[in-house]
């Protein structure tokens, strides 16, 4: 195909053309981007949180005032939990992970150190590992001796002594802790400071992500030894299999309420729940990128046959010369065809310039990471191939257009 | 003239029906696209409270221990519970009030209805004047008797029609938490938007029912919400015990009625600190901030990152558009070219047939705006389907609704342009002579 002929009519329709070239190469700026937001948000949505989380429901709890009896109360309610048939493993969470109020500490190696090495997400909670599933990959879980009282830890941590034997000792960290705080080493049995008072590390699990701050690192979670008691925000996690679920909440509530019939129900929910309820805005905005994206693609193709119908009107008399002087219906196709990949080339070309430039501006304001190579390609041949699509209905036309026409005047 | 310009661009446009329907609705998806996210944007960044708002301060100390010291790093966004009352005590404002939120389980005599968990604000007493709140009945407690521990409340509109029927529930009694207060104040239809005055517990939509004040909280422990913020040995805010004074967790809010004293005012807070380090218990060099209340919103970028981001997509998506619709005009006039050539040479001027064709863009303007209105109605109608705490405020209103059409028809104007000029350049014999 000779492309000299096809660049020198363009030459003399400049404005037309450069206007395809502006809107493919608009068009393919934000779908990139729009694509790459898209796939943040995925990437978000299915982040992985280390726990069981189609073997889980949650019950949330408040009591009315203060319950000087808070702590029995806790330990009946667990028994009473673990007696319902299908019910695996029980616990008082202070808190869950894809959840939006967070509890951190920040950690030190030493007590002297000006900085802390990082502030991680502090889950709590008897046998609390077990009903989350988490994966233990080194070391051991936490034991029941390990474990101390909510209360009594915050009135050692109030008192000031580091050596309180009311204070827990003993932690588990997930590995992505380990890997920040000692790449490459054991991590068994060396110290983690929240205050002046050392806590070992006994144990490391796969991953446990933290309630909701996953910018500070997604899963820089500790498990520590202590009890909660109901209220305050703690969660009742109940472990069952998954056709179970349903069930196992109602004879939960049952149970609860049957202890004691004041408290307000705050939450009671599957863990599937929970995922989908935290990550529903990122569905909408998802949803709304690919709107967009679908919206720009179409109304890009329509302006595409539009500009092409025009040309194909405006070019008869042309065309139905070339075709009186030998040209076939294919040479006709192959014209606009070339035009079009011509135009969608040259579009592609400042487009992804243009998306690169988007990209650092998001990048700027946002916390986006950088637009991977991959859009580039895969771009490209998106829009070549929406040119194409668009291009070939006018195109036809054109080819359909018979030799006689070149010798009637219009 | 313009009425037979009018009558030929209708003629026009009838005559190519796929080309104007395309433009049309290139057009309108761009405008409804834009103006629904413009509209979400335009609700989200307004004035909590029009007219007041210049001369709410929100006051900021850096009360943290000298570790990790940068000055250029702002201080806390909070205020220590002592250094909250001593501000309070100073009365160095024209009015001044300490606040921080929580949630309290009300109790209602009728056993029809369960216990059951609302919002609550606890603040010092001048909270109502400074911030305008409107009461339909009684009043709020004053200084003294908010020094004073009483257990008075004033409550919501909302909560006074669930338990009181909107009956005037003033001097009745409310059992909140195990205690009885007794309610001197109910507020009427209340709550701005964004919520201002404390942005932990959620920017918008969101409002308190129960107002406490705030030394009765402190004595009977009531539960806390919203963020705390320790620094050294700081600790405490878990159960029933206070955060300790290495803590922040209040909001600190005066009204100062010129610029004059807001100046005055930074200077106290920077002599407050200065004496505060005299005494041992500050260790930083003073770092102050003093914020209105826009000043405050911008600083905390209260308008989600994302309804930014929509906005820039939408407008990406209209300028799309827009280039789209230069070149179906431009296609369309220069079909024309016959056409216009034969009105040349019978003595229509550039400037006239210029005229006709910006009056047919006009045309496609206008009904693009129609229908970009109709598409922003039913986008905004989308949004307050979504889940965030902003979309129920997501209405059209007077402002934007104008804004709408002259955005539709300047838009299809300015691409409605270059497409006439060009058409006017065309040589008026040559056409004819082709025919």
């Amino acid at each position: 195909m000779e492309i000299r002929p096809i660049l020198s009519s363009l030459s003399r329709h400049k404005i037309t053309a450069w206007l395809v070239i502006i809107e493919i190469a608009l068009t393919c700026a934000i779908v990139c981007n729009a694509v790459f937001l898209i796939s943040q948000r995925v990437d978000r949505m299915n982040m992985v949180s280390g726990i069981a989380e189609h073997e889980l429901v949650e019950i949330q709890l408040a009591n009315l005032g203060v319950r000087p009896d808070a702590k029995a109360r806790t330990q009946e309610d667990l028994a009473a939990l673990r007696k319902i048939p299908g019910v695996t493993q029980v616990s008082l969470a202070n808190q869950m992970p894809f959840s939006d109020s967070e509890t951190n500490n920040s950690i030190k190696l030493d007590p002297t150190q000006k900085l802390p090495s990082l502030s991680a997400a502090l889950y709590w909670g008897e046998n609390l590992a077990q009903t989350f599933g988490t994966q233990l990959v080194v070391g051991r879980n936490l034991r029941e001796d390990d474990y101390r009282d909510l209360d009594a830890v915050n009135k050692a941590a109030a008192g000031g002594d580091p050596n309180d034997k009311a204070l827990p000792r003993v932690l588990v960290i997930t590995q992505a802790v380990a890997d920040k705080l000692w790449p490459g080493k054991n991590p068994l049995g060396r110290f983690i400071y929240f205050g002046k008072t050392p806590e070992t590390v006994v144990g490391v699990v796969a991953h446990l992500v933290r309630p909701a701050s996953f910018s500070q690192g997604a899963e820089f979670s500790l498990l520590v030894p202590i009890r909660p008691v109901v209220g305050d925000g703690s969660s009742y996690l109940i472990r069952t299999a998954p056709q179970e679920r349903q069930r196992v909440l109602k004879a939960a509530l049952a149970a609860l309420k049957a202890l004691d019939p004041r408290r307000v129900v705050i939450e009671k929910r599957t863990w599937d729940d929970v995922r989908s309820e935290f990550f529903q805005n990122d569905r909408a905005m998802t949803g709304l990128l690919v709107g967009v994206c679908v919206a720009l693609l179409v109304v890009t193709a329509l302006g595409i046959v539009g500009l092409g119908s025009f040309w194909v009107a405006q070019r008869r008399r042309t065309i139905g010369v070339r075709r009186a002087l030998g040209a076939t219906r294919g040479n006709i196709l192959h014209y606009f065809q070339t035009e079009n990949f011509l135009l969608a080339t040259i579009g592609i070309v400042i487009g992804m310039v243009l998306a690169y430039a988007i990209n650092l501006f998001l990048m700027l304001h946002y916390e986006l990471p950088r637009l991977p190579v991959i859009y580039f390609p895969v771009g490209a041949v998106l829009l070549w191939s929406i040119g194409q699509l668009a291009v070939l209905g006018p195109a036809l036309r054109a080819a359909a257009v018979p030799p006689v026409v070149a010798t009637r005047s219009v | 003239m313009f009425g037979y310009y009018l009558d030929l661009a209708l003629r026009s446009l009838r005559r190519n029906k796929m080309l104007t329907a395309l433009m049309v609705l290139a057009i309108a998806l761009g405008i409804g696209a834009s103006m629904t996210t413009l509209t979400v944007l335009h609700v989200l960044s307004g004035d909590p409270l029009p007219g007041r708002s210049g001369s709410l301060y929100y006051a900021q100390i850096d009360p943290q221990d000298i570790k990790g010291m940068d000055s250029s790093k702002e201080p806390p966004e909070q205020v220590t519970l002592i250094d909250g009352l001593n501000l309070l005590h100073a009365g160095r404002a024209d009015h001044q009030a300490l606040m921080t939120g929580g949630s309290v389980p009300v109790q209602p005599e009728q056993s029809s209805l369960d216990p059951f968990y609302v919002e609550a604000r606890y603040t010092s007493a001048d909270f109502f004047g400074m911030f305008d709140a409107p009461f339909l009945y009684g009043q709020g407690w004053t200084a003294a008797e908010g020094e004073a521990k009483v257990r008075e409340v004033v409550i919501a509109k909302s909560l006074n029609d669930k338990l009181f029927d909107g009956a005037n529930s003033v001097g009745r009694t409310l059992r909140m938490a195990g205690t009885s207060f007794r309610i001197v104040g109910v507020l009427d239809s209340w709550q701005p938007n964004p919520h201002f005055y404390d942005l932990n517990s959620g920017s918008y939509a969101y409002g308190e029912e129960v107002f406490l004040p705030l030394q009765t909280m402190l004595e009977l422990r009531l539960d806390r919400g919203g963020s705390t913020d320790c620094w050294g040995n700081g600790g405490g805010g878990v159960g029933n015990i206070l955060p300790s004074n290495d803590c922040v967790w209040l909001q600190f809010w005066a009204q100062l009625d010129s610029p004059a004293k807001a100046a005055a005012y930074q200077e106290f807070l920077v002599h407050y600190s200065l004496d505060q380090k005299a005494l041992g218990r500050f260790q930083r060099v003073p770092n102050v901030r003093l914020r209105n209340v826009m000043q405050w919103l911008d600083y905390n970028k209260v308008v989600p990152s994302d309804v930014r981001l929509q906005n820039g997509l939408a407008f990406g998506f209209l300028l799309v558009c827009l280039v789209n619709t230069v070149g179906l005009m431009l296609a369309k006039f220069m079909r024309r070219a016959a056409e216009l050539g034969v009105r040349r040479a019978l003595g229509a001027s550039r400037r006239a047939l210029f005229a006709q064709l910006l009056i047919e863009s006009g045309v496609v303007g206008l009904v693009g705006g129609v229908g970009g209105l109709l598409l922003a109605m039913f986008g905004l109608w989308l949004v307050r389907q979504r889940p965030s705490d902003y979309a129920a405020l997501a209405h059209l209103d007077l402002s934007m609704l104008f804004v709408t059409f002259v955005l539709a028809v300047l838009a299809t104007l300015l691409a409605g342009l270059l497409p006439a000029w060009r058409a006017c350049q065309i040589a008026p014999a040559l056409q004819l002579k082709s025919n």
